[in-house]
């Protein structure tokens, strides 16, 4: 709270513990439901067991500066490990527990952990698998004993025994302060915790995060959102993930609020209900569940209370995100969501846990519009936002009453952004990381000495808005001939945005202008065309049919207005689009087995469709070779038809007023 | 009505023996002149090809079938047949072939029926619930609760098993009869039908039920390769007779137990 705040003299994480413990010595810092009850721990206690824990450590051998492991999923033990092993100088080193044996032998040896303190006998095998090429692991400690009783207990350690020599250390040859004064020497300015990223190339990246960029971060935070003492947050991401540090670590001791461990990874859904979490944080996907979940269910829910459902749900789309935002609503809409809100909102947010949330954020990657606006027509406060290990999390942000459901927001507080003239995102901020832990070529290929970090995704600030919106990786950010910035992916997901369209390939980069070749969707044109009594015997004929060009081209002309008022997208209007004869497919080589399209190899295969789009030809014949389900291939020819568009005048940024 | 001598038997000595015994339908012979032991805390296993008397003799073992001859002597008493009661109360539990839980009751609550025998209070106080019978209650819900852990069920705790997977009802299975706290578990075919990975699961729970609790445990299986990594011994009958009895390598390189596998020219 806002006297933690204040006083600059506390810096480092426990540090808080120690002013948490004396100023709100009685809250619950952390709960764990075990055996299937909530077991809490107040700040004072976690104090004594985290006192406990680090002189155990001190005990065994860590010294300032040396680096601990710390391997399983969220448990107030681990959590409690990450403290205690800050509090005698060491650097606590999350590490994925779903990482394979020989990711997690890498990430130890970089790291040279001298102990790694892990949750269970699974973690305990794993360590133990890889333990000939991890010469600097001195002991292994774990927090669950099960099934660990017949180890060879020489360099493996429970967690009880090791707080046990803890206290006994500390009865013999330690004054009575002598732990406080060891956690005084720590500095904001030493390396508070390293967080490997998962990169998708090469090898995982060391980033090393200051107190000083930790707590700046999380005070921010907190204040950016009034959070307090009396915040619940419920803690089931990663630990090694840094949203995760900061939401369920940092953030809770400089605020003080509680954090909840769940009892398994199978139970979220309903220890969050228990909850009632008031702060909220979830990849895209978790809602996307949610939400799934409930149509499915609600497909075989009686009738009345389907027709209910419906009738109300209906009524909040209308209204729910302009009562959330404050908006004048007409008295009649408001009594009705009223009663909405006790006979569907009510019990539906109940069901999610999100009864109490007064912030709930995602990120990480697009959120469908349709759910993002799902739950805040039902009132609960969803907001996006942008964020990087290297920036302590948060980049940008999406102030209360501010939200689209395409943009990430504003600058967070403290935060500058520029956009570089290829599109890429630089932020610098008191949040950014030191560097990547030994490697200071790649710390120098993405922090310049000024301190600008270089985010890898391209974006732009929305003119409307104000808010930044990423459009794409950097490195996957072209240029038209006349210097207009060429976002593929963003074009293609607009389009796929359509039911109609299954798969979009952007072309443009050092081109004149933007073309498409587009894919229908089968199911949905399929039912439209027999609701419209369009015949047609194959996916071939469906796509060459006028109508369905007609369908379609109404499709792009509308993501054609909406790149017109989108200030540097404007100029990346689609000029021409075709609707290919065959679908794209895995087998073809055309996607990736994840189902995301390979566009340099289709527009080569595609050859003379791509010149055609470029030569101005009104139809252009084909033959492509494609591969049947049993391995067979054969041949079709297709003439493709291709159509002009006409772009839209680039609108004129409104500024603030609108 | 516990038997006197129950902490007597240390790990290793015999906790349960057959001798002799003789079981027949009418003309039908099941089991025939067979005897072996069960000693305190290892795995056993009983094998053999279908219709060998596998399930008859656990049968015998529990007090469902009562053998014509022989004895079954447990935990130092002979008897000349055991009852169900007495076995229950003296510490055997066991699983069944085919899934045998309440279906429309909640794990947690099929769980709780194990305890049963262990409830101590009188019916009254139990229908008050009120004083020493919620004091009781706490004590076995906490029990449950940790065999919910240990079995990593959490998830369905409030789910009625009807609705469960096969696999899961079979965990809750052995929950159940964990919840008896046996110091012999009877588990028959305790993998039988279940996909690889559900397989494995269980298998390291059997293992970690005979680690973490000291149970002794006898179970029938038919999968030759989960007997052999299983078990401590394994006695092989075909049938009704005893084959084969040793460690599994014994047993593999068996002249007889090959032959009732794989058939032999007649």
């Amino acid at each position: 709270m806002a006297q933690n705040a204040i006083d600059k003299s506390v810096d480092t994480f426990p540090k808080f513990l120690l002013v948490n413990a004396r100023v709100r010595g009685d809250r619950p810092a952390i709960r764990e439901k075990d055996l299937g009850i909530w077991q809490t721990w107040a700040w004072a206690q976690v104090k004594e067991e985290v006192k406990a824990l680090a002189l155990g450590l001190k005990e065994l051998g860590i010294e300032r500066g040396d680096k601990v492991a710390i391997v399983g999923s969220n448990k107030p033990r681990l959590y409690w490990a990450m403290c205690a092993t800050q509090s005698i100088g060491g650097i606590p080193v999350p590490v994925y527990q779903d990482a394979v044996a020989d990711e997690m032998a890498f990430v130890l040896a970089h790291a040279g952990a001298k102990i790694a303190i892990v949750e269970n006998q699974e973690q305990v095998d794993k360590v133990l698998s890889i333990s000939d090429r991890l010469p600097s692991i001195s002991h292994v400690i774990y927090d669950e004993p099960r099934g660990l009783r017949d180890y060879d207990h020489t360099r493996l350690k429970w967690m009880n025994e090791v707080q046990e020599i803890g206290r006994k250390a500390f009865a013999s040859k330690y004054s009575g302060d002598a732990w406080e004064k060891m956690i005084a020497e720590g500095k904001g300015s030493d390396i508070a915790v390293i967080l490997y990223t998962s990169g998708t190339t090469g090898n995982p990246k060391g980033v090393m995060l200051t107190y000083d960029s930790v707590v700046v971060s999380s005070q921010n935070a907190n204040a950016f959102d009034n959070l307090t003492e009396k915040e619940e947050v419920i803690a089931y991401l990663p630990m090694a993930w840094v949203g995760d540090h900061i939401f369920s670590y940092a953030q809770s001791y400089v605020a003080g609020y509680t954090v909840n461990c769940p009892e398994s990874p199978e139970t979220i859904i309903e220890d969050r209900r228990e909850i009632g979490t008031s702060y909220a944080f979830a990849p895209p996907r978790v809602y996307e569940n949610l939400l799934t979940l409930t149509m499915v269910r609600m497909e075989d829910a009686g009738r009345v209370k389907r027709a209910m459902f419906n009738y109300f749900l209906k009524h909040a789309r209308k209204w729910g995100e302009k009562i959330l935002n404050k908006e004048s609503v007409p008295v009649g809409a408001r009594l009705k969501y009223w009663l909405g809100e006790i006979l569907v909102y009510g019990p539906m947010k109940n069901r999610y846990g999100f009864t109490n949330v007064r912030v709930a954020y995602t990120a990480g990657e697009a959120i469908g519009p349709e759910i993002f606006r799902y739950y805040r027509s039902l009132g609960v406060n969803l907001k996006q936002l942008y964020g990087q290990t290297e920036a302590a999390v948060y980049i940008t942000a999406q102030p209360d009453g501010e939200i689209y459901a395409d943009t990430v927001g504003k600058p967070s507080p403290d935060v500058e952004i520029k956009i570089e003239p290829n599109g890429e995102v630089l932020f610098r901020s008191p949040g950014v990381f030191a560097g990547y832990y030994k490697d200071p070529e790649k710390t120098a290929e993405t922090k310049t000495p000024d301190g600008w970090v270089k985010s890898g995704d391209a974006g732009f600030f929305d003119p409307k808005t104000g808010h930044l919106k990423i459009i794409d990786r950097a490195k996957d950010v072209g240029k038209l001939n006349d210097g207009t910035l060429f976002a593929p992916k963003y074009i293609e997901n607009k389009l796929k945005f359509y039911p109609n369209i299954k798969e979009a390939v952007a072309l443009g980069d050092k081109r004149d202008y933007v073309t498409v070749m587009l894919n229908i969707d089968l199911v949905s044109v399929g039912s439209w065309a027999e609701r419209n009594n369009v015949i047609y015997g194959s996916y071939q004929e469906l796509a060459a049919h006028p109508r369905v060009y007609q369908m379609l081209s109404e499709h792009v002309d509308e993501v054609n207005k909406s790149l017109s008022e989108e200030g540097p997208m404007a100029g990346a209007q689609i000029k021409r689009f075709l609707i290919l004869h065959k679908e794209l497919d895995a087998d073809d080589g055309e996607l990736t087995r994840t189902q995301k399209v390979r566009r340099g190899f289709i527009t080569e295969r595609y050859g003379p469709l791509a010149t055609g789009l470029y030569e101005g030809a009104k139809e252009v014949g084909i033959t492509t070779e494609l591969t049947f389900e049993d391995g067979r291939k054969g041949n079709i020819s297709a003439r493709v038809k291709i159509e002009d568009m006409k772009p839209h005048a680039p609108a004129a940024p409104m500024g603030k007023a609108a | 009505m516990r038997a006197p001598d129950e902490t007597t038997i240390k790990a290793g000595q015999t906790l349960l023996s057959v001798e002799g015994v003789s079981l027949s339908f009418g003309g039908v012979k099941a089991i025939r002149n067979v005897s072996f032991d069960i000693r305190k805390g290892e795995i056993r296993a009983i094998i053999g090809p279908n219709g060998a008397g596998k399930t008859s003799m656990l049968n015998v073992i529990n007090g469902f079938y009562h053998p014509q001859e022989g004895q079954i002597t447990f935990k130092g008493i002979k008897r000349k047949k055991m009852r169900p009661h007495d076995a229950a109360t003296g510490g055997i539990a066991r699983t069944f072939q085919n899934v045998a839980l309440f279906k429309s009751m909640t794990t947690l609550d099929n769980i709780m029926a194990g305890r049963t025998l262990r409830m101590h209070k009188s019916f009254f106080w139990q229908l008050l619930r009120y004083g020493p019978a919620e004091q009781e209650e706490i004590e076995h819900r906490r029990k449950v609760e940790e065999i919910i852990d240990f079995l990593e069920i959490q998830h369905i705790r409030r789910v009625p098993v009807g609705r469960l997977p096969y696999g899961l009802q079979k965990r809750v299975e052995l929950g159940r009869a964990l919840a008896m706290e046996p110091e012999l578990l009877l588990l028959d075919e305790p993998m039988a039908g279940m996909n690889l990975e559900e397989k494995e699961d269980m298998c390291r729970y059997v293992i970690d039920v005979n680690n973490h609790y000291g149970t002794t445990i006898a179970l029938i299986e038919h999968d030759m390769g989960v007997v052999m990594d299983l078990a401590n011994r394994v006695v092989v009958l075909d049938y009704g007779q005893k084959i084969a009895d040793g460690t599994p390598d014994e047993v593999k390189a068996n002249k007889a137990v090959i032959d009732a596998y794989l058939g032999v020219a007649h």
